[in-house]
């Protein structure tokens, strides 16, 4: 009998933890899910305009972004205040256009090269010399498939 | 009398709840997608083709210059007017062979949905932000006409009361359950009738 007696008087038994790690992974989960991971680090303003006829860029086919901005604040003085492109991590001047297509396609299995859609993050204050010139540089690269990425809302509001 | 310990609280079915949680936000949360106006290139040609002779009425000139002014045919405009205006231009049916046009047949204007082409020319000083609303209304010319066509034919091949919109995004969803072969002909069809005519001068 005295092996089911053991009684400490007055102390309190331990919090049971075995519930602990479930939370965990439900948090790890949640954030796993809901979280975009942000591939590039702007290095540019990009605000996008606003358009109500878009379609949705579909994620099965692969994406290549390239940026078009004037530099933020702590790059302005190295790079003054000019609509500059900006690629994976980077400043690009326009003839690197070719180049990181290529690059991105390389890295793409062969069977979804020809459905390679490039989005133009284009911030809506920049003009259209320098998009028109990287569109021209896309064309180059045969890089047909574009898209003007943008927020949904009415054109009205691009205005100001 | 000895103070007795506390009962242990149980704790086995937390692990439940937690997937119960788990299980809420996975179905309740959607990744944000990108979306925007998709274009397509024109193929940089290598034997310098001769581009095709184009009626000058079957073309619909919009230009907008370093100041962001809009110019439609040679008159000043308002972004919001365009949209009306690429209607009425490309539902013109001046020769009379387009069945479903409801346009005024005005022998000056384009011919049929077909052959009416929309050109738009932008300056190197065009803001970005007008460039994107005049396309989105120029794609919204389009999606007018393409939703209205949608709902005359529709109702005839079994898919009443949903417009061009509505049709592609019930083509795209994985849940729907309805005939997407039957769909996609009918979306085919209105696509061939209507096609998306716009080219950009360089």
């Amino acid at each position: 009998m005295a092996k089911f007696n053991k009684k400490k008087d007055g102390e309190l038994p331990p919090v049971n933890t075995a519930a602990l790690p479930d939370i965990v992974f439900m948090l790890l989960f949640f954030f796993m899910v809901a979280t975009v991971m942000r591939e590039n680090t702007l290095k540019i303003a990009n605000t996008l305009p606003v358009a109500n006829q878009v379609e949705k860029l579909d994620k099965k086919n692969p994406i290549s972004y390239i940026y078009i901005g004037k530099p933020s604040e702590n790059y302005a003085s190295k790079f003054g205040t000019e609509a500059r492109i900006q690629l994976n991590d980077d400043f690009a001047d326009v003839d690197e256009i070719v180049p990181f297509i290529n690059q991105e396609r390389s890295a793409l299995r062969e069977e979804l090269i020809p459905y390679l859609t490039v989005s133009l993050k284009v911030d809506k204050k920049s003009n259209m010399g320098i998009v028109g010139d990287v569109k021209q540089e896309l064309r180059k690269a045969n890089a047909l498939k574009i898209n003007y990425t943008t927020g949904t809302g009415d054109v009205s509001a691009n205005e100001n | 009398m000895a103070k007795r310990a506390a009962p242990e609280v149980n704790a086995g079915s937390m692990a439940d709840i937690a997937f119960l949680l788990l299980i809420f936000f996975l179905v309740t949360t959607t990744i944000p997608k990108d979306s925007g106006i998709s274009r397509k290139l024109p193929p940089i040609d290598p034997n310098d083709q001769k581009p095709p002779i184009i009626k000058e009425k079957n073309i619909f000139a919009v230009s907008l210059n370093g100041k962001d002014q809009l110019l439609v045919e040679d008159e000043l405009m308002e972004v919001k007017d365009l949209r009306a205006a690429a209607v009425e231009f490309l539902d013109n049916n001046g020769d009379g062979t387009c069945s479903f046009c409801k346009g005024k047949k005005d022998p000056t204007s384009s011919d049929n949905p077909d052959k009416a082409v929309i050109s738009l020319k932008n300056e190197r000083e065009t803001s970005y932000a007008k460039y994107i609303s005049v396309q989105n209304e120029l794609v919204a010319a389009y999606n007018d006409l393409r939703n209205r066509r949608a709902l005359e034919i529709g109702s005839q091949k079994g898919f009443p009361n949903m417009n061009f919109i509505e049709m592609q995004a019930k083509y795209d969803d994985v849940r729907w359950s309805g005939n997407k072969t039957k769909l996609k002909e009918v979306i085919d069809q209105i696509q061939k009738e209507i096609p998306q005519k716009l080219s950009e001068v360089q």
